[in-house]
């Protein structure tokens, strides 16, 4: 699933930090170095994530950090960017960074062949039929 | 489009709703700020219950005031949330107004959770209606079961822009009228012919504000929804 670089404690595996931020509040694209997609498969507003459970280096970026913090069961990507207050188009170029260094977990949402499955809708059927 | 205001027919109001139980179902404490750990897992909590494998999406559209909010927050399990779609160009000059084009604007779109039996978990998105914000919904339609479109029977004409957008995005809906105080009562086929509602679309009564009338109108998109399926499968039983 996630081929992108793993991590590496030497801290290559990190987009370019603008370095010697001293600001307190910057524009969202500033925080994902300038870049607006997530690569090649975005995950999805309702894409469910977790951190892994793998120590949190030192050197990890405190936006990657505060994700990771919010990640601690599993959240849908539209979750972590509203407890984050920033778009989900920010949230999921962050998380991809995670999943890429193997810091995050996703569970992705259903794939499209089952999605008009019909034994996949009655599954959602009965379960909102349990909730009357 | 063919659809006209109904005429003044005098509604024949169906039972007004029971006595509404005070707005909203208070939803509980959303446990937002917890930092760490499994005490949040579950219905209710913030996180997801553990044994989720898998998530699904239904988009509950309609015009601004509609309840579109008030019924995601109704059957959500969390206390509805709010984010922001990046939108680009379409629609800018109308926000704007003249000359000053922005490039990009911002929608906001609330949300809420429901999980269904052990492993399933279905957010719902609630989507603005104007025609302006097709591009935000383009993203978010994308893998959606399908869509549940809220209209007010107070104001007909509000809701035909969420409409054109399910039908230019080929998204399946179901119509719920949500039932305000006063709200006219239209026979069935009037709205249907109103709306310009293909015949198989299910259109039905709720009270955004109740959880089970709420969770009915999302039977009646789901089992919709089955039939549709169940149409296609049989129609496209040649292999390729």
């Amino acid at each position: 699933m996630s081929d992108g670089s793993p991590y590496r404690p030497d801290g290559q595996g990190f987009p370019p930090s603008p370095e010697g931020r001293t600001t307190s509040a910057v524009r969202p694209y500033v925080i994902t170095g300038g870049r607006a997609d997530a690569g090649a498969a975005p995950l999805s507003w309702e894409s469910l994530v977790m951190a892994a459970e793998t120590e949190v280096p030192a050197t990890l970026q405190p936006e990657h950090r505060v994700i990771l913090a919010h990640c601690q069961g599993l959240l849908s990507v539209a979750e972590v960017a509203a407890h984050l207050g920033q778009p989900p188009s920010v949230v999921q170029v962050l998380l991809a960074d995670l999943r890429a260094w193997g810091l995050l977990v996703t569970r992705p949402p259903i794939p499209p062949a089952e999605r008009a499955d019909v034994s996949m809708l009655r599954k959602v059927l009965h379960g909102l039929e349990s909730r009357l | 489009m063919a659809s006209k205001a109904v005429s003044d027919a005098e509604a024949p109001g169906m039972a007004g709703a029971p006595g509404a139980p005070g707005g909203p179902r208070s939803p509980e404490p959303p446990g937002s700020r917890l930092p760490h750990g499994a005490e949040g897992a579950g219905t209710g909590g913030k996180y997801v219950a553990p044994t989720v494998a898998g998530a699904a999406k239904i988009l509950v559209v309609g015009p601004l005031g509609v309840g579109k909010t008030t019924l995601i927050g109704t059957v959500s399990e969390i206390e509805p949330l709010s984010t922001e779609a990046v939108m680009t160009q379409a629609g800018a000059r109308v926000d704007t107004g003249g000359e000053r084009t922005k490039r990009t604007t911002t929608v906001a779109l609330d949300f809420g959770r429901m999980t269904l039996g052990d492993e399933l978990v279905l957010y719902l998105f609630g989507t603005p209606g104007q025609q302006r914000f097709l591009p935000a919904w383009r993203d978010l339609a994308k893998g959606a079961l399908g869509a549940l479109a809220l209209i007010d029977t107070r104001d007909l004409a509000a809701s035909f822009d969420a409409l054109g957008n399910l039908e230019d995005l080929g998204l399946p809906f179901a119509i719920a009228a949500n039932v305000f105080p006063g709200s006219p009562r239209y026979p069935e086929d009037e709205l249907r012919l109103a709306l310009d509602l293909l015949p198989d679309t299910p259109l039905v009564a709720c009270d955004a504000r109740e959880h089970r009338s709420s969770v009915e109108a999302l039977i009646a998109l789901v089992r919709h929804l089955i039939d549709t399926a169940t149409v296609t499968t049989q129609s496209s039983e040649q292999p390729r």
